[in-house]
């Protein structure tokens, strides 16, 4: 059937199966690869994009559920604000080291966004709490949460 | 990955346009809300709907209220409320803190902004939080058909794992709670981890006269408590003194009609243990919220 | 300790932000699944259902008749081109398609080769296939049994015995215990568990039929040994093939190994014609990719009535799965097991390790464990607490004990290994500090007094990496160098070719970080080129924490091998000969005259141009260098782990983790501290909840991540480092490798700090809790079956 989903901003109309899950019509309809897979039970959070704002997991919401709304994935974080310069919490996830192998790393950039637009000051534990549904086999979580904490204490300068 | 087998899709515009379309396509259709439990099962490919009926777009499913009328007020929860709106409603934690003591520990946060509290309900997962939250609470489910509504006691909706009373023309459309001043309510869950589904879990909503119990509802999930329920913890505690001994022999009992079943959460006699250590921690904690003790 | 990145880029070691960073964050990553190629196929895998069967008939027939299917391989299609067996990493064949039998649940039974992903997964529903069920041998304590039903018959065995192997010295072992004031014992299981990187793993195979030549694109630690392994099993000549590694998320052992999945994309790419791609999903990958430990351990300590430890005895059962695939070097089928004297000056030591086939998924490699040295420290650090709890001792203090000491290094083991350095009562004295052991004693004691269950958990490693010296340890009979190769350009920018391969460790960043130690060029104007076979030399790859240790010190040599050569170029330009120069901050300059100088920068220009050279001395500069290193390095670490045990449930709550790790020099600290990060997260899920767990049928129970659980944000603390450094003095640059430190050393602390809690003297892993509730019980559970 045919949808329309606004990804990044930007319009997309396809003509997709109703099976086909949202994160393969970001990866395969659009070439959006930045949005990974890492398992088949919506348990490891590597799939996270923003739907109408709020994070999703990606590979249990099908492309058909997406028609009509908008989805930010990874690749719509940088420059929002109209430059080429990257999202703060992008920045503060490299500052920090917040990031090793880079595959979860989409995911957790996009919910901490989502996090600190509704909590622009969220204590160790709300960040915690906030990235729970997604794993990270590398970081230990630490420097997830150090980035999210001196995205949030930058804010005052730069504005998301 | 895995992916799902091919299926029909229809998107329902309204809840009679939803119970047309389960009309039209009979038993083998599946109402499609979160689908954080159904999607996954059909990538596993456990389920196999012919058609999804994708009910999203029902907004009238997704308000929480508090009604009032001659009988009392009721907090009326639609079936597309999702758990993070829950957890989020001021109005659901004041009469019924045991909501947001379930939701915080119901999947992960970014499942709770999908699934939704009907969902949850009519999966009728025997280790599903909320069918224990809404026993406790006396809920009723409303169950739209092709011949109008009609009112379910949430005691009376579960016929056995992963079945409802719902008919396969049917939609849950409404859960309401009874609202009575007084009471308190808490929700106590044991998990392997964060987001794991229950080892064991119990909730407890009480109302006080004095010094004794003047109404109690129990719900224990995944301890093979028929129903999710407790009746008979209940019934010792109605009238009974609030007090520590109480909701030890309550605790007690709960423990002893319960039916759990070993599974890598953990042996039998552990999940006998936690169904009674768990009511009697929730019932402590929903006194100390009825006398206004805590939060 | 905080350590984050720099504002600018250090000339040499320091913390920095990582060059690759800039890709990941914006979702540029290049992995595996992101590459499309012209006319690619996708495949899908249908997996036995059963633990053991014999195969009665593969009916295809339904399947090929799909629209969108282009092939359906079979183990009858791989034995008519000699491929159903492919040999493992420890001299067993394993089949690649089963033709026989299947022989644990989840083994490749067909290969569907289809136009798209989807297709390929419907294709698996339509092809038939009768089994014969056959008793399954499940639980390795029995598969000795005479009764035993006998799984490898297709190497005419007639039990399940794979192996026995020793180490240690059993006589003067045997006197040490008859002999000791005091013995304590105990039965240890280090369950399986399973590596489990985000990504999966998976392979795309491109066979050009003009040229013969065969891409391998693949999730792969070790993309050499892979071409190496394919030219030997398919018979594809070497220089016919090319391995390439992307952007891997995540390795931690489990992409080491070549799976049969990989092997049937390359017969796939043959039969169409056109690339295939075949991506595990996560419940293939739990299911039928390298596991990790399976050892059921007895072990015994000896010591003296004041607490000076003598001696270990150890007797291993190792679960090796349904085809003996462990990945460790070849004379070694216990890996590395036999470092297990631990950080002790020992009397002696001996242990008696016997492998057995089970019908359970083959491997025994992975999970950031340095060739079994997990399980190794795990055993020592668990016998010394169960020691210490018999004799009423502080196990802190026995272990302070009878560390060895300082003066001791090169310190020789009671089982042959040489120890580099170390200073491991400072290592230990630093952990204790941190963590406040005196008053945290003091807290629990009153906790205690009021019903609480507070514990305390001391673990200290010695780690033993980067395999390996070629006279002791090869795989497959290669020999564990590496090679690199740095060329300066023209105008003083560089690349650098590295035979490992990163899976997040930040090879980009810390491997130019050494030349620009070396060199003074910027770690921003030197490109690190690794994972494609054909742009970089050969060398063993990324396990086992071995990059720092082999790799960069071959990075080291090369760059001083180019310095030397820059220093000849510049005596040219400076017209004194080369012994009158001297180097520094990136320049070589005349001794006595700092102002007659050249820039390296300026050297490599030189070197290109019409500069006359001195006789015999070619133009350019660059270098290659093979390291062949002479031992391996030993770092160390001391863990302190403090937990809360809720005494109604119990739930354990990790309240805070001290780690001191001593790895010699860092490169980077920023990411060392990251790599040591992860592998406490490693420990805590392997302490508390990680399990691969079978039914009495063969049934695997922990496939999905809805039953193979790892730790998220809210279980794990805020981890607090520590460091202390002593440099391994053979190494080029003083580095140790820390890659699988933390997974090593972290599991004892919380084991032990869980028990301490619970006043508990033994209770296997996972330490769930129903586990703990029923140690309390006196009743604790076998966590590697299922629960009854």
């Amino acid at each position: 059937m045919q949808i329309t989903v606004t990804v990044n901003g930007a319009e997309y109309t396809r003509d997709v199966e109703p099976r086909l899950l949202l994160v393969h019509f970001l990866r395969d309809e659009l070439g959006l690869t930045g949005t990974h897979w890492g398992c088949d039970t919506s348990n490891c959070g590597v799939c996270v994009v923003l739907l109408d704002g709020l994070p999703a997991k990606s590979c249990t919401v099908l492309a058909v559920m997406a028609d009509g709304h908008e989805v930010r994935t990874v690749e719509g974080l940088a420059g929002t604000d109209g430059s080429d310069g990257l999202d703060p919490v992008q920045r503060a996830f490299s500052d920090m080291h917040g990031l090793q192998c880079g595959f979860c790393t989409p995911g957790m950039l996009l919910t901490s966004r989502a996090l600190l637009d509704r909590n622009p000051d969220p204590s160790e534990a709300e960040i915690r709490e906030a990235i729970s549904g997604q794993v990270c086999r590398c970081t230990g979580y630490e420097n997830i949460v150090r980035a999210v904490r001196a995205a949030a204490e930058r804010a005052g300068t730069v504005t998301s | 990955m895995q992916v799902p087998a091919q299926f029909e899709y229809e998107r329902a515009t309204s809840v009679d346009h939803a119970v047309a379309l389960l009309q039209r396509y009979g038993p083998e259709s599946r109402l499609l809300a979160g689908g954080h439990s159904l999607i996954p099962m059909m990538k596993l490919r456990i389920a196999n709907p012919e058609t999804l009926i994708d009910i999203n777009g029902l907004d009238e499913l997704g308000t929480i209220r508090l009604d009032r009328d001659e009988h009392g007020a009721q907090l009326c929860l639609g079936a597309l409320v999702r758990h993070a709106e829950l957890l989020a409603s001021a109005v659901a934690g004041e009469h019924f803190p045991m909501f947001h003591d379930a939701e915080r520990v119901i999947a992960d946060p970014v499942v709770r902004n999908r699934g939704t509290i009907g969902g949850s309900l009519c999966q009728a997962d025997p280790n599903e939080d909320l069918s224990a939250v809404f026993t406790a609470l006396r809920a009723v489910a409303v169950v739209q058909g092709p011949d109008g509504r009609r009112l379910v006691p949430v005691r009376e909706f579960h016929v056995g794992p992963y079945q409802t009373v719902v008919e396969d023309s049917e939609i849950l459309v409404e859960v309401r709670v009874p609202v009575r001043p007084g009471g308190g309510s808490a929700y106590t869950k044991v998990e392997r981890r964060a987001g794991d589904w229950a080892v064991a879990a119990a909730g407890a909503a009480l109302w006080l006269d004095g010094g004794r119990v003047a109404e109690v509802g129990l719900g224990l999930t995944a301890v093979g408590a028929d129903r999710f329920g407790a009746p008979r913890a209940e019934e010792f505690l109605r009238g009974a003194p609030a007090t520590e001994e109480s909701f030890a022999e309550a605790g007690r009992i709960a423990a002893e009609h319960c039916r759990p079943v070993a599974d890598q959460r953990g042996p039998e006699d552990y999940k006998r243990h936690l169904a009674g250590e768990l009511t009697v921690r929730s019932l402590r904690r929903a006194a100390a919220r009825a006398r206004g003790l805590e939060a | 300790m905080t350590t984050h990145a720099a504002d600018t880029t250090p000339m040499g070691f320091g913390s920095m932000r990582r060059k690759e960073d800039a890709r990941f964050l914006r979702g540029k990553g290049r992995y595996l699944d992101d590459i499309v190629l012209p006319g690619m196929l996708h495949a899908a895998i249908l997996r036995s259902p059963h633990a053991h069967a014999r195969i009665v008939s593969v009916d295809t027939s339904a399947a090929e008749a799909h629209p969108k299917v282009t092939a359906v391989i079979t183990g009858e299609t791989l034995t008519g081109l000699g491929l159903a067996w492919m040999p493992t990493l420890s001299h067993d064949v394993q089949a690649v398609l089963a033709t026989d039998k299947v022989r644990f649940q989840g083994q490749e039974v067909a290969f569907v080769v289809a136009e798209d992903r989807y297709a390929a997964r419907d294709a698996l529903a339509l092809i038939e296939v009768e089994y014969e069920p056959l008793p399954a041998v499940v639980d390795a304590t029995r598969a000795l049994d005479p009764d035993a039903p006998v799984i490898r018959d297709d190497l005419h065995k007639t039990d399940n015995h794979i192996f026995d192997w020793e180490a240690g010295d059993a006589a003067a072992t045997d006197e040490v215990f008859a002999t000791a004031d005091v013995v304590a014992e105990c039965d240890l299981l280090y369950p399986r568990c399973h590596p489990a990187p985000m990504e999966t793993c998976g392979s795309i195979a491109s066979m050009d039929p003009v040229s013969g030549k065969l891409t391998v694109y693949t999730t792969t630690q070790a993309p050499h040994a892979h071409r190496t392994v394919y030219a030997l099993v398919a018979g594809i000549p070497e220089h016919k093939i090319q391995v390439i590694a992307p952007d891997i998320g995540g390795g931690f052992g489990n992409k080491v190994g070549i799976y049969p999945g990989y092997v049937c994309a390359v017969v796939g790419s043959i039969v169409t014609g056109r690339p295939v791609k075949w991506v595990e999903d996560r419940s293939e990958n739990l299911m039928s990719t390298s596991f990790a430990r399976d050892y059921h351990m007895h072990g015994e300590i000896a010591a003296t009535k004041d607490g000076t430890l003598l001696g270990v005895r150890v007797k291993v059962l190792a679960d090796h799965g349904a085809f003996n695939n462990t990945a460790q070097p070849s004379k070694m089928p216990a890996g590395l097991f036999h470092v297990f004297s631990g950080s002790y000056d020992l009397k002696a030591a001996h242990c008696a390790v016997t492998g057995v086939y089970t019908d359970k998924c083959p491997g025994g490699v992975a999970y950031a464990c340095s060739f079994r040295i997990t399980e190794a420290v795990y055993l020592i650090e668990r016998l010394v607490d169960v020691l210490a709890r018999d004799q009423g001792w502080d196990p802190a203090e026995l272990r302070m004990r009878n560390l060895v000491r300082p003066e001791q290094f090169p310190y020789r083991t009671a089982l042959g290994w040489e120890y580099d350095s170390g200073n491991y009562p400072q290592t230990l004295r630093k952990a204790l500090d941190l963590a406040g052991y005196a008053e945290l004693r003091r807290e629990q004691a009153e906790r205690r007094a009021r019903g609480e269950l507070m514990g305390i958990g001391v673990s200290f490693f010695t780690e033993a990496v980067g395999a390996g010296p070629r006279k002791h340890m090869d795989i497959l009979g290669l020999g564990m160098a590496d090679g690199a190769e740095l060329r300066v350009h023209p105008t003083g920018k560089a690349v650098l070719r590295l035979s490992c391969m990163t899976q997040g460790q930040g090879h980009q960043t810390t491997f130019a970080q050494i030349v620009a130690e070396e060199l003074g060029i910027s770690p921003d104007d030197i490109e690190v080129v690794q994972g494609d076979t054909d742009q970089t030399p050969f060398g063993l790859g990324t396990y086992g924490s071995r990059s720092t240790p082999v790799s960069g010190a071959a990075t080291a040599m090369v760059a001083r091998k180019v310095r030397e050569r820059a220093r000849i170029v510049a005596s040219a330009m400076l017209e004194v000969a080369p012994s009158d120069l001297e180097f520094a901050k990136g320049r070589f300059h005349v001794k006595g005259d700092p102002a007659a100088s050249a820039t390296m920068a300026e050297i490599a220009m030189a070197a290109h141009s019409d500069l006359e050279l001195p006789e015999g001395v070619e133009g350019h500069l660059d270098a290659t260098c093979v390291y062949n290193p002479p031992n391996l390095t030993y770092p160390c670490g001391a863990y302190v782990c403090v937990v809360d045990v809720d005494p109604g449930t119990g739930q354990v709550a990790v309240r805070r983790f001290v780690a001191v790790d001593d790895c010699g020099v860092r490169i980077n600290p920023m990411i060392v501290e990251g790599q040591i990060h992860g592998g406490l997260a490693d420990g805590i899920g392997m302490a508390l909840m990680e399990v691969l767990a079978f039914d009495a049928d063969g049934n695997h129970l922990g496939a999905s991540f809805m039953d193979y659980l790892l730790p998220t944000a809210l279980e794990c603390p805020s981890w607090e480092l520590g460091e202390t450094v002593t440099p391994s003095p053979h190494h080029p640059i003083g580095a140790k490798g820390v890659g699988e430190s933390a997974t090593v050393g972290s599991p004892p602390a919380v084991v032990n700090a869980v028990l301490d809690a619970i006043g508990v003297r033994d209770a296997d892993m996972p330490l769930t809790p129903a586990q703990v509730w029923r140690s309390m019980q006196g009743r604790p559970l076998r966590t590697d079956v299922a629960v009854t």
